[in-house]
């Protein structure tokens, strides 16, 4: 029997960039660019196995073994320390993990600073590197509305190009950690696929441009 | 008593063949409670793998907590001397599980071997580890590296940034380390090279001399030779590999360390190491190294779906001769049949053979 390499992808506009790198790679998959409704893409000839899943998700799948690699953010990755092994930084999807609020701000450090996010565990390590007691306020998704209507002082989200936080009158007040697309391995098979899983990784590392 | 190993499960018989690999070697069972003084664990919580200890109150008030570590309680436990104590467990231990984050019942079967411990014994205890890995399959990797030979190639970098790299190392993530060893102004080479060093015995003894280590590295590497020519000679010697990736806490391991992968399960699920400054830490002089083996992934593991729930579906009635019925019974399961005897035919039973009793 063939061994396939499971390769978990985000679903959207960053995992279809992902997917061409790694047909240029030399691990072409022609059926995943049917337009249907099929989950996973078989590959027999260059043995590689492909799915769309939830991009939150792709680390998941990765550290419980269901996908040998897979390509996720650095935001979910320090988010939710999957234990895995990070190979490569792709330098796609980039943007930051940044503070903002209200334009008119300021920082008041006698009082519990509210933060609204999503990413609660990242706020969490920022604020403890800065002593800072916060109140962290849990929110899934329209971050930004939180400061307007008073919910929170601040909020902690990825900031890509900055037009919405301007759009509803927020601005970015500090950096925490710039964000770009990971490729990720499970570590066990890593230790079993390694020469696949190594020369995936190279011939991708040789399309990434560093433009800094 | 008999035991047929096709009414064990999976666990089960790991867990058997593992304390006859362990007894073989003079390794003494070691019996405890469940329960241990919470005091054990907030002296050494960085030791601990999760923060969260299940705690509750005795009949005299004094505060026990259901055990998350076997390792610190063996130490307690232990007499310095000049000669070598050889342990080994099979415990459950009480843990939060990262992912659900609730409690979660882990049964661990491990040994560790304390005292004056001399080149021989870490050759031992590595050469066991491969043997534990084996009894569960044979598509296993156990990954070996030394905690000297990072920490002299991390020495003069400050704490905060040495946790930091270590968790960079440990993901094998060299493009972050190289960011921050820049930010640092930190030489990030040795380092880097020292992460791609990965293979077995034969493959890394060329990598590994052409890095320029510091001189305080001089022992570890000296050690890290004397190992890998030992191990050259064991059976096992293509799944044992080197990976300086492996890397455990600084404050408590001072040598060699290891971990095992089966193929099939996820993560690794043999964890180990020298441990001398915990030792160190808990007022003892021995030396020590040990693992544990972490059996809760093996409940999934080689699971082999039964074709039939019995052999033999006995149908009888009331009115039949119970004490014949009951010997009939007897008689199948004597000629090695699983027997169920029922009345009527259960909802979604499979089954191989049907008889009626007459």
């Amino acid at each position: 029997m063939k061994d396939f390499i499971n390769i978990a992808l985000p679903k959207g506009r960053l995992g279809e960039k992902v997917y061409d790198m790694f047909e240029r790679a030399g691990y072409p998959c022609p059926s995943i660019r049917e337009n249907n409704r099929k989950l996973i893409f078989e590959n027999s000839d260059a043995c590689v196995r492909y799915f769309w899943v939830k991009p939150s998700d792709v680390a998941i799948y990765v550290e419980r073994g269901a996908a040998d690699i897979g390509v996720a953010g650095k935001d979910i990755l320090l988010e939710y320390e999957p234990d895995i092994y990070e190979l490569l930084d792709l330098d796609l999807g980039k943007c930051r993990m940044a503070v903002a609020s209200k334009s008119d701000f300021r920082d008041n450090t006698d009082k519990t600073l509210r933060v609204a996010t999503k990413f609660v565990n990242i706020t969490k390590k920022y604020y403890a590197g800065k002593s800072r007691e916060i109140d962290v306020v849990k929110l899934n998704g329209s971050i930004e509305i939180a400061p307007i209507l008073g919910l929170s002082d601040v909020i902690v989200d990825i900031v890509e190009t900055g037009t919405t936080l301007k759009e509803n009158n927020l601005k970015v007040f500090e950096t925490i950690v710039p964000i770009s697309a990971r490729l990720i391995a499970n570590k066990s098979s890593y230790k079993f696929k390694a020469d696949k899983i190594a020369d995936i990784r190279e011939k991708l590392s040789k399309q990434v441009i560093k433009n800094d | 008593m008999k035991l047929k190993s096709e009414y064990m499960r999976t666990e089960e018989k790991v867990i058997f063949a593992l304390r006859e690999l362990y007894s073989k070697y003079g390794y003494a069972q070691f019996k405890m409670s469940k329960f241990e003084e919470y005091d054990l664990y907030v002296k050494n919580k960085d030791f601990l793998v999760s923060d969260s200890v299940i705690t509750f109150n005795d009949t005299n008030g004094k505060l026990l907590a259901l055990k998350p570590d076997v390792t610190l309680s063996i130490i307690k436990n232990s007499t310095d001397s000049s000669g070598v104590q050889k342990l080994y467990y099979n415990e459950n231990v009480y843990r939060v599980s990262k992912n659900t984050h609730s409690f979660k019942e882990i049964m661990q079967t491990g040994l560790e071997c304390i005292g004056n411990i001399g080149t021989y014994n870490i050759c031992e205890v590595v050469t066991l580890a491969a043997k534990s890995l084996s009894a569960i399959s044979d598509k296993f990797v156990l990954d070996i590296s030394h905690m000297g030979l990072i920490s002299s190639v991390l020495a003069e970098i400050n704490d905060d940034v040495k946790t930091q790299i270590l968790k960079f190392i440990s993901e094998k993530n060299t493009h972050d380390l190289i960011s921050l060893c820049d930010n640092e102004g930190v030489d990030s080479k040795t380092i880097v090279s020292l992460i791609n060093v990965n293979g077995t015995v034969d493959e890394i003894k060329e990598k590994l001399l052409a890095i320029p280590f510091p001189e305080s590295a001089a022992d570890a590497l000296e050690e890290i030779f004397t190992i890998a020519n030992i191990l050259e000679n064991t059976q096992d010697k293509d799944k044992i590999h080197f990976d300086f990736s492996i890397v455990n806490d600084m404050n408590y391991y001072s040598g060699i360390v290891f971990k095992g992968y089966i193929e099939g399960i996820p993560t690794g699920i043999l964890s180990g190491g020298r441990y001398d400054l915990l030792m160190n830490k808990m007022g003892k002089k021995s030396g020590a190294i040990g693992f544990a083996v972490y059996l809760d992934f093996l409940e999934r593991f080689m699971e082999e779906t039964k074709e039939y729930d019995t052999d033999i579906l006995l149908l009888y009635n009331d009115t039949d001769k119970l004490a014949e019925v009951l010997k009939t019974v007897d008689t199948l399961t004597t000629q090695g049949n699983r027997v169920l005897a029922e009345k009527t035919v259960p909802e979604g039973l499979k089954y191989k053979t049907l008889l009626r009793f007459e």
